[in-house]
């Protein structure tokens, strides 16, 4: 559908070059307890998830209670401690795509994939999570895999849209 | 593209409006390619590298002006085009498209009939912008130069009076002249509340403070609206431009604008539009050689709808849970960091540039006597043109669905409209010529909330509406209060059980009773809307209800414990395939038989009511 | 600041600017019921059964945190309010664990009190989705129980006022619940064990770890010689939970109701508190003159011993090493009474009764046993003492007042009372360093500078021609001040004393539980401090090495204060902790 992006930044692999990563969010944040969400959101992006240790070292760095940041973090619901599927798709809920029968199209999601909601599949490939709204109410029914926005979607779509995630 | 100067004064405004129309005097055409969300997940991306390829083929490619926009507004039908001077309108293109249009508009000068758009209701095709009912009715403020000029160029933004509004108020009106200007013009908070917008700025302003700080909410968290993203995409300095004048206004140099994080797009061109307006000196410090020093952040959410609440807000970007503080104090007494905040709404923002420059005399001459202005509405649901609409205050109901929104589609009848997402409420067919105002909102026990309008056909459980609604705050409550956190979840599974098929007349009463105790006992807006949507129903559809509980009866015909599907003997045929698609297996019967359903087993999915060629499946 | 007039149920009242409503209500006589107000340290407004009516307000309002403005109307207990009230505690029913007959706070529940006064008549009124949580009793100190929990987070307050933070919120809306991060077992991360977010809980969500059936068996046990001590504080404390005044003094029906009980002997813990002075005097002397490690810290608040190891393990080398009051006991007990008595020590059952929950966690550490076996079998809370002397039917009220301690170990001096107020220890420890460093005896033994309930309390004394420089702290936060200090190299005290729980044991973590309202518009810890000083000033003899239990066991057995003896007995090490 979308053209493939590249990437153009060095994707950091090795445990170090994550935490090298993290260590530059860190400073550009300033370490500032008001920054927290950002951090958050990028320590995500970095880690793909928020894992315990990597929590207690921002907790550390940035003189916080664990117990704090793990209350902010439960709070949203885009913040995970679990790590996610290869592809996470997200099916608005909104009531836009609502009306227009977008609970069906959930339904068909996790039928096909053998999963309940917030669960990732057994080979790691998909994760399903509902939105209240992704702003394409114009185009509801609207799912968001991997970022992308799939409009008008209906049951019958559903199969063949998974087939196009590996 | 344009080389950088600082801009000090109004001559620079002025230089940089010749340059830019010097630029583009070339042009024969302008061709606006709609580059809102929306629009790019209809792919029109690809349709603008074909068009870009056609020019270049047709060797018009200095001729032509190719410009990416932000949401025209007439989302569904998109990936849209608008070919200038000529105002004629494109739609739902293909790549493929491009050759044709290029070759026979823009080469040969005539309309491509086939790429225009196709009116439902007279069935014929309109070419011209301005006979499409869609944008005939409406009346742009707010939006006035959204999908018109190119989001992403500052110089085209000050070439339509872009910056003169703040180049105003720096040197011609005091912050105090600036206030009153914004509360003769009557403007109110578009965010949902609807406060007087120069209330706030005066309570801020009064405030003492040694730091101050605006706060622009784009968290936009009802489900189902978008014309705060629209805005942010399509004319993002024009909401920076009412920023800075709020920052004047009350004092404050610095401005943080928190934004969904579902809204990436927004966060990227309101970001880039920023930068811009720093490297031109439009933000930062000493703009226009006065006193004035101004700079904007941006903030993203992360999955919270009660963070549009501005104390949550205001905790969230202190790196807190989002949970709702106690006001007062008011965050125009004690907000951000403690310090005096005003927080306003990014459509709020939008009409401050036009007041200042206009005046307060113009803007109040639209809208009705209590409000004055446009309203911007997201239109969604069941019907024909979904998208983005803005109109004056007070606009009937009526005019919106039908002439604007093209009214419901597939020959079904209007039932009512949900305003205001999950704090707001139904309106019913009853009262479809209902002028749309703040006032007359509430009278009724919905609100104008924040543009979300959903328009429901007679298919609409109401009960199951306000189930879905319940679900949401549910889901969002903060869990701060007990009223909101233990009520809002027992509203529910009361609405569960009627809808179930499991309520009694007194579980209504209880339902009732609850919904008033939320809404008195919550701690804030959150809790003391959310019964809304329920109240509403109530009020208007009764009779729904009173059928789901006596009767054991679903009229729309949604709640599935209350549906069955039965056969019509004299009708099936025995084609079987039914009995193929049925997933638990109970429809039996050989060929040519009719067959029957085993009410026991069936999971009431509907399937084989889709399927049947002959109208044999009646749902009960 | 000027003064604000508002009626409240049609009366007049003039309060200063800023004042909640609530505030002015009591001004009235009136009590606006309270859930999750903690003055000062949790002003959230979140359960909302404070509201009343406000004229010309769109809602009820949350009288705990809104202030008063001047014409304001308020109506305290309209139908309305009264209903609304009612609905909310139905709602919170609806999600709680209703299981008065067996909830240890049936009788002090502030949730099951509300529920009368408001004629909760259907604890069923919202049935509906209920979800349960397990039992965390992971720690040896505390049980959480979160199916009580009603998420006023009066707790997470507590924790987060002792700077510990290791209990939050958790999650939101209908699922958001207390627990740590990662959803960790109270056992796993850094509780220090101070009690403190139990006695602030309204509710039966968070209890001590009941350890009173250990007892009972041992005392049923014929083989066992079970022996029994109370802290300085517990005659102070225990009347309240027998409906007497806060600050009621106790002591004779406290030892009547233990003998009653049926322990062997009762003994008083004041007498190892002299002990404890006496040795940690010798410390501090010692380290002053050979340029030991200054400033010397006390160790006789395990709460706050486990507070210095898990967040300031840099700091141990500070900590005196003497052993807590409670050990010495346990020391002493298990060696010398038992040399004197002819029992084998295996066979002593040695009971504290505490005012502290950190004190059970205290007794399992190691390095705690002088006689090869435990110093103390079991630490009691005063609610549990409370818990055994109902089992054992005895009218507490009705007891003659004359009960003593036992000897050797019941004569105590007013240094070892005093220990259960912030700055007892200090005050005590000048009374010995002071005398011992003049070589005479000295008149005036009271060192007001450091009593009182500020969170910190500096002071520098003329002592023998030296400057000696003492600070005293209470509460962990004010502890945290003074340690993040002496790593700065700011603090040039020589002696600290630091007690875990703010005002000192008189408020600790076993305390009887006091209702919110209490807490929030009485002095409780002054009221209960005071009746400490009361004592002392009584006492004929008010300095720990004047204590001839004290002159015995060092002549006897010990030999000298810091002898090899002593330190085997009496001291004890520390270990770094981790935070995660
Ligand atoms: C639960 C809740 C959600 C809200 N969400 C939004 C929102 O998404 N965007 C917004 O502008 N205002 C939202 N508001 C209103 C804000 O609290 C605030 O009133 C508004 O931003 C003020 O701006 P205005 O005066 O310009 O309308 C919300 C309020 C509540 C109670
Ligand atoms: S009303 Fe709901 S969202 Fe608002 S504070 Fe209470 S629980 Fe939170
Ligand atoms: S599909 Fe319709 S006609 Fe065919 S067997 Fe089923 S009910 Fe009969
Ligand atoms: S509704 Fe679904 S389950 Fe029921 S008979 Fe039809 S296909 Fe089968
Ligand atoms: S906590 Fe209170 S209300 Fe709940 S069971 Fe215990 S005594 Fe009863
Ligand atoms: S209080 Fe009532 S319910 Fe409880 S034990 Fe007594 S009679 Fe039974
Ligand atoms: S015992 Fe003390 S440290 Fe542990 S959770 Fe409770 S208040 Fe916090
Ligand atoms: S555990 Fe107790 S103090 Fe903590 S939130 Fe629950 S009821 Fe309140
Ligand atoms: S101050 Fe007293 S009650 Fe509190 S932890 Fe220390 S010894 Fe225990
Ligand atoms: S409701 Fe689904 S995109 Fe808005
Ligand atoms: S995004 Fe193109 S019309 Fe809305
Ligand atoms: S809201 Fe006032 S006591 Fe809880």
């Amino acid at each position: 559908m979308k053209e493939v992006r590249e990437c153009c930044c060095h994707h950091p692999e090795t445990k170090e070059e994550l935490y090298e990563a993290l260590n530059q969010v860190l400073d550009k944040y300033e370490r500032k307890e008001s920054n927290l969400i950002q951090i958050l959101h990028m320590t995500q992006a970095i880690f793909g998830y928020l894992p315990e240790d990597v929590l207690k070292y921002i907790a550390e760095e940035m003189d916080l209670p664990l117990s704090k940041i793990f209350g902010v973090v439960t709070f949203y619901s885009l913040f995970s401690t679990q790590p996610k599927g290869r592809h996470t798709i997200q099916v608005c809920m909104g009531t836009a795509c609502y009306v227009k029968g977008a609970d069906k199209v959930l339904n068909e999601i996790l039928d096909k994939l053998g999963i309940k909601l917030g669960e990732t599949t057994k080979d790691g490939r998909f994760s399903v999570q509902v939105m209240r709204c992704i702003g394409a109410c114009g185009l509801a029914p609207a799912i968001s895999i991997d970022g992308d926005i799939l409009k008008h979607v209906t049951v019958n779509m559903v199969d063949d849209i998974l087939k196009r995630y590996e | 593209m344009s080389q950088t100067i600082a801009i000090k004064s109004y001559e620079d405004l002025l230089n940089v409006k010749e340059r830019y129309i010097n630029r583009h005097k070339q042009y024969e055409y302008t061709i606006l390619v709609c580059s809102g969300a929306s629009c790019i997940s209809s792919n029109c991306l690809n349709v603008k590298n074909a068009l870009e390829a056609e020019l270049e083929k047709a060797g018009m490619r200095d001729k032509v002006l190719l410009k990416q926009t932000g949401c025209v507004g007439f989302c569904d039908v998109g990936p849209i085009v608008i070919v200038e001077p000529d105002g004629v309108f494109y739609c739902k293109l293909k790549p493929e498209d491009m050759e044709m249009l290029v070759q026979r508009h823009l080469v040969g000068k005539e309309i491509v009939e086939e790429l225009c758009f196709l009116d439902n209701k007279s069935g014929e095709r309109v070419p011209y912008v301005r006979d499409i009912d869609f944008f005939k009715e409406q009346l742009k403020i707010v939006f006035a130069k959204c999908g018109v000029i190119d989001y992403s160029d500052i110089d085209e933004y000050i070439a339509t009076d872009g910056y003169k509004a703040i180049y105003k108020a720096l040197t011609e009106m005091t912050p105090d002249e600036v206030i009153e200007e914004v509360g003769k013009a009557g403007l109110r908070g578009r965010g949902g509340g609807g406060f007087p917008t120069a209330f706030k700025w005066r309570a801020a302003r009064q405030a003492q403070g040694d730091q101050k700080y605006v706060i622009c909410n784009a968290d936009e968290g009802d489900p189902g609206a978008f014309m705060d993203r629209s805005l942010l995409e399509g004319d993002p300095h024009a909401v920076i431009e009412g920023i800075m004048i709020a920052g004047y206004a009350v004092g404050a140099d610095k401005c943080i604008v928190y934004v969904r994080a579902e809204y990436p797009l927004a966060v990227e061109r309101l970001t880039a539009a920023i930068e811009k307006a720093r490297e031109y000196g439009l933000l930062g410090e000493n703009i226009f050689n006065t006193a004035f020093n101004y700079d904007i952040e941006i903030r993203i959410g992360a999955g919270a709808f009660v963070c549009g609440e501005e104390t949550a807000l205001i905790n969230s970007v202190e790196g807190k849970r989002g949970e709702p503080r106690q006001k007062p104090p008011y965050p125009a007494e004690a907000g951000l960091f403690g310090k005096p905040t005003v927080i306003n709404n990014v459509e709020t923002f939008g009409n401050i540039a036009p007041i200042i420059l206009k005046g307060s005399e113009w803007f109040a001459k639209v809208g009705t006597e209590k409000s004055n202005g446009t309203k911007v509405f997201a239109l969604a649901g069941d019907i024909s043109n979904t998208g983005i609409v803005e109109v004056p205050i007070g606009t009937p109901l009526r005019k919106v669905v039908e002439n604007i929104g093209g009214g419901v589609p597939n020959k079904k009848a209007f039932k009512a409209a949900q305003i205001g997402g999950p704090s707001g409420g139904c309106i019913p067919s009853e009262l479809f010529e209902i002028p749309l105002d703040y006032n007359n909102l509430t009278e009724i026990g919905a609100m104008m909330g924040s543009g979300g309008l959903i328009v429901l056909d007679e298919n609409t459980c109401m009960v199951d509406i306000a189930k879905f609604f319940l679900e949401f705050t549910v889901d969002e409550s903060c869990g701060k209060c007990t009223p909101c956190r233990v009520g809002t979840r027992r509203l529910y599974e009361l609405l569960e059980k009627i809808t179930e098929g499991k309520g009694t007349m007194e579980d209504i009463d209880k339902l009732e009773e609850l919904c008033y105790h939320i809404k008195e006992n919550s701690l804030c807006g959150l809790g003391q809307s959310a019964p809304n949507p329920v109240l509403s129903t109530l009020k208007f559809f009764r009779d729904e209800y009173v059928a789901h509980v006596d009767k054991k009866q679903c009229p729309a015909g949604i709640c599935k414990s209350l549906l069955s599907y039965v056969i019509l003997e004299d009708k099936c045929t025995g084609c079987t395939l039914c009995s193929r698609v049925c997933p638990v297996g109970c429809i039996s019967g050989s060929v040519k038989q009719p067959h029957k359903i085993n009410q026991d087993v069936c999971i009431k999915c509907g399937a084989c009511f889709e399927r049947c060629k002959f109208s044999a499946i009646v749902r009960k | 600041m000027g003064n604000v007039n508002i009626k409240i149920n049609g009366t007049p009242v003039s309060v200063p600017e800023g004042t909640t409503i609530l505030e002015a209500a009591r001004k009235l006589g009136i009590e606006i019921p309270t859930l999750c107000f903690l003055k000062e340290i949790n002003e959230i407004g979140a359960c909302r059964i404070c509201v009343v009516e406000v004229k010309g307000a769109r809602n009820l309002v949350a009288s705990c945190v809104q202030k008063v403005t001047e014409g304001m109307e308020v109506f305290t207990h309209t139908p309305k309010v009264q209903k609304s009230r009612k609905l909310t505690l139905e709602l919170i029913l609806s999600t709680h664990d209703k299981q008065c007959l067996s909830c240890v706070r049936s009788g002090s529940c502030e949730l099951q009190m509300l529920c009368q006064e408001f004629g909760v008549d259907d604890e069923q009124y919202y049935e509906g989705h209920n979800p349960q949580y397990y039992n965390d009793d992971s720690t040896v100190h505390l049980v959480r129980d979160n199916n009580k929990c009603i998420l006023c987070r009066r707790c997470v307050a507590a924790c987060q006022a002792q700077n510990v933070n290791v209990i939050g919120t958790n999650s939101r809306g209908f699922n958001t619940h207390i627990g740590c991060a990662f959803e960790r077992d109270l056992g796993d991360v850094a509780c220090v064990s101070c009690g403190q977010c139990i006695v602030n809980c309204p509710t039966g969500a968070l209890t001590e770890k009941d350890d009173t059936e250990k007892v009972w068996e041992a005392l049923a046990d014929p083989t066992k010689h079970v022996i029994v001590h109370t802290a300085p504080s517990i005659r102070v404390t225990l009347g309240e939970s027998f409906g007497m005044k806060i600050g009621t003094n106790v002591k004779g029906k406290m030892i009547n109701a233990l003998r009653r009980i049926g322990f062997e002997k009762v003994f008083d813990t004041d007498v190892t508190a002299d002990l404890t002075i006496v040795e940690e005097a010798h410390e501090l002397l010692d380290r002053i003159n050979n340029g030991g490690k200054l400033p010397l810290i006390t160790s006789c608040s395990p709460g706050w011993i486990k507070f210095c190891e898990h967040f300031y393990p840099e700091l141990i080398p500070h900590l005196s090493t003497c052993k807590s009051p409670q050990q010495m006991f346990g020391a002493i007990a298990k060696t010398w009474y038992a040399q004197q008595e002819g029992i084998d020590p295996k066979d002593i059952f040695v009971v504290s009764i505490m005012p502290c929950t950190a004190k059970k966690f205290e007794a399992k550490r190691s390095g705690q046993a002088a006689s090869g076996y435990p110093d103390i079998d079991v630490a009691l809370t005063t609610r549990e003492l409370v818990r055994m002397i109902n089992r054992a039917s005895i009218r507490f009220k009705d007891l003659p007042d004359d009960g003593e301690f036992d000897n050797p170990i019941g004569l105590s001096t007013g240094a070892g009372a005093i220990f259960g107020a912030t700055g007892g220890v200090m005050e005590a420890a000048l009374r010995t360093a002071a005398e011992w460093l003049e070589g005479k005896p000295i008149e005036n033994v009271e060192y007001t500078e450091v009593r009182g309930i500020k969170g910190i309390k500096e002071a520098i004394y003329k002592i023998a021609g030296m400057e000696v420089k003492v600070a005293v702290a209470s509460g962990l936060k004010n502890a945290t001040i003074l340690m993040d200090k002496i790593k700065k190299g700011e603090a040039g005290y020589h002696f600290i004393e630091i007690m875990a729980c703010p005002g000192g044991c008189v408020n600790g973590g076993g305390q009887p539980v006091q209702h919110a309202v209490v807490r929030n518009f009485v002095d409780l810890v002054a009221r209960r401090a005071k009746a400490l000083y009361e004592e002392d000033r009584h006492l004929p003899l008010r300095k720990s090495h004047d204590n001839p239990a004290i002159k015995a066991l060092y002549d006897e057995f010990l030999g000298s204060p810091g002898s090899h003896k002593a330190h085997e007995i009496l001291h004890t090490h520390y270990v770094a902790r981790q935070i995660y």
